[in-house]
């Protein structure tokens, strides 16, 4: 049974909107039987914090192409992608690259 | 060294963070001594100050194995405050402030296209969003203008005109020009530079005072008119094209650095073949494009992919601002546009060298003339070399070309039979023109530029410049046409008498 997480989700490069416009959003995951994951997070996010349009934020069970994901400002791709099980005070950054130029 | 430090953390610290990495062993490739942060291409894991390098030696290769950019040269830098073009005026930032032996040498400015009112903002939204982009501008340092799109009503017809240029000096010239400027320095010494650059700051920044409403309305009437998103989206870049141009004539700006990644211009180049400007791949996605002769557009970011440049405007801080665009939040079948976006990116998700496929093949392409065309007629939109073949009728261009003079209505050939065409200015009734203004402005455009007039109904909307320069264009060629058949004429007498 994992205790729950205290993480800190951020949102740029236009991703905010999807948001609210809110940038940053500190969340507690509540305990439960696996450890937090990537993905695990990514469907929590879907649910509690998404207000519209989650087929421009995710896309079957990760982010849709084009989003960054950093946790702790290092890239996703060097922890495990998905895989990667979150620890307490996280800071998860998801950066959309596609709006703007 | 280049540990992930506490100052990257936003919530409190609660001691040294512990690098938790999935493979423990993975250093930078390039130092082989730091921790990762970043993974670029297919696997290369780098550290934050090599990745740092790397992106600001990239920068600094592309303009320095091109050499178009001639010291002391001025240079407008388009920026739409989003990331990539940020990122752009950060780096040239940075590259003028280094030290003397490697500083960049040209002479920037800045200029912001505030186009709140194609995206239907409130004017409240605008005005916030200009303040946050003059903090920013006035940050740079660089002589700036912020234009309003709704601008563009106001251009003059000069601004669709080729302005021909002396041929870009040899290898030879450009040596030249960088070593007598490089004595030109030591002869001034340190004061004459300080000097210089101050100067330079004390240009005039532009912000000619926020646009009319019936300016604004005139604008999203245009819009508004559009049919289909993916014209939209072309004639939003035609106008900032336009615009952006008409500036840097007007302030003496001889290139136009726009800050294009490499992501970007590989879904532009498979969106213009879908749009039928094939032929024109080589300008719209190529480093340099010289189509207005004496503005030279430069894409310096074209080696960047957006996964770069967002990393490193993350990392070290670029000020970026994110103001909703045309296709924000649009469907993913919106427009050609937002299905291209999607299909190279989910490809590039599972084929990590699609991106940079595209964008060698896109290196590839070369500009060179047909044989035998010289400087031929330019399509009025986009203003390049018309590559059309009017004779060939086989070709849909043709088709369309060969098509067009069968649309005139019988009355008015009767009345063209009788002299030049009428109609002086702007206000010519169309009845009596030889042929209709939608048909007038539809012949001078490319095949490209004519799919997406499709999409617009009625070319009333569109500002006064494009249909004053069309049937100035028309009206020459008329002209030319008459003068021609004059000439004819009397060499078929010369042979008639000739021969009896």
């Amino acid at each position: 049974m994992a205790a729950p997480l205290s993480v800190e989700v951020e949102f740029g490069g236009g991703a905010e909107l999807l948001f609210d416009g809110v940038k940053k959003h500190q969340v507690t995951l509540p305990g439960q039987e696996e450890p937090w994951d990537i993905r695990s997070l990514l469907v929590w996010i879907k649910k509690n914090l998404l207000k519209e349009r989650p087929e421009l934020f995710i896309q079957g069970d990760s982010v849709r192409p084009g989003i960054l994901v950093l946790v702790n400002d290092a890239d996703w791709e060097l922890l495990g992608e998905l895989d990667y099980q979150l620890q307490d005070q996280d800071s998860v950054l998801f950066i959309s690259t596609l709006h703007g130029g | 060294m280049c540990e992930m430090s506490e100052e990257y953390r936003e919530s409190a610290p609660k001691g040294p963070p512990q690098p938790r990495l999935g493979t423990q062993d993975q250093k930078c490739v390039k130092c082989k001594e730091g921790l990762p942060v970043v993974v670029i291409r297919a696997g290369d894991a780098f550290c934050r100050d090599c990745f740092k390098a790397l992106y600001i030696h990239k920068f600094r290769a592309m303009l320095g194995k091109n050499r178009l950019i001639f010291p002391g040269e001025k240079v407008l830098l388009a920026w739409s405050g989003g990331a990539s073009s940020s990122s752009m005026v950060w780096q040239v930032l940075e590259g003028l402030s280094r030290d003397s032996a490697k500083r960049l040498r040209f002479v920037p400015g800045v200029v912001y296209v505030d186009e709140g009112a194609a995206c239907s903002q409130s004017p409240e939204n605008r005005a916030k969003t200009l303040a946050e982009v003059k903090l920013v501008l006035q940050t740079t340092g660089f002589p700036w203008h912020i234009v309003a799109l709704e601008e563009v009503f106001s251009l003059p017809p000069s601004v669709l005109r080729f302005a021909a240029q002396e041929p870009v000096g040899t290898e030879g010239a450009y040596k030249a020009a960088v070593d007598s400027f490089l004595q030109q320095q030591h002869a001034l010494g340190a004061d004459g530079v300080e000097r210089k650059s101050q100067h330079c700051s004390q240009d005039p920044h532009s912000h000619t005072g926020p646009p009319t409403t019936a300016q604004t309305q005139a604008l999203s009437r245009l819009f508004d008119s559009v049919k289909t998103l993916t014209a939209k989206e072309e004639l939003l870049q035609t106008l900032r094209t336009h615009l952006i141009l008409h500036v840097a004539r007007n302030h003496g700006y001889s290139k136009v650095m726009t800050g294009d990644s490499c992501t970007r211009l590989a879904i532009k180049l498979m969106t213009s073949l879908a749009l039928g400007r094939g032929a024109f791949l080589a300008w719209d996605t190529g480093f340099s494009d010289e189509r207005h002769g004496d503005v030279v557009v430069v894409r310096p970011m074209r080696e960047h992919t957006l996964k770069e440049v967002a990393f490193y405007n993350h990392l070290f801080a670029v000020p970026s601002i994110c103001t909703p665009a045309l296709d924000t939040k649009a469907p993913e079948k919106a427009s050609i546009h937002r299905l291209m976006e999607a299909f190279i990116l989910r490809l590039q998700a599972q084929f990590p060298s699609t991106i940079s496929t595209v964008y060698r093949t896109s290196e590839k392409l070369i500009k060179a003339p047909r044989d035998g065309c010289a400087a031929g007629p330019r399509c009025l939109l986009c203003m390049c070399t018309l590559d059309v073949d009017t004779a060939d009728s086989t070709t849909a261009f043709g088709a369309q070309t060969s098509h067009l003079p069968q649309m005139q209505p019988p009355v008015a050939q009767a009345g063209a039979a009788a002299g030049p065409c009428c109609c002086a200015g702007m206000g010519g009734a169309p009845g009596c023109c030889r042929e209709d203004p939608r048909a007038q402005v539809m012949e001078q455009l490319c095949y490209g530029c004519r799919v997406n007039m499709k999409d617009l109904p009625s070319l009333e909307p569109l500002p006064p410049y494009i249909l004053s320069e069309a049937q100035l264009r028309s009206q020459r060629a008329t002209v030319e046409q008459e003068v021609r058949e004059y000439l004819l004429g009397d060499s078929e007498d010369e042979t008639g008498t000739g021969e009896s």
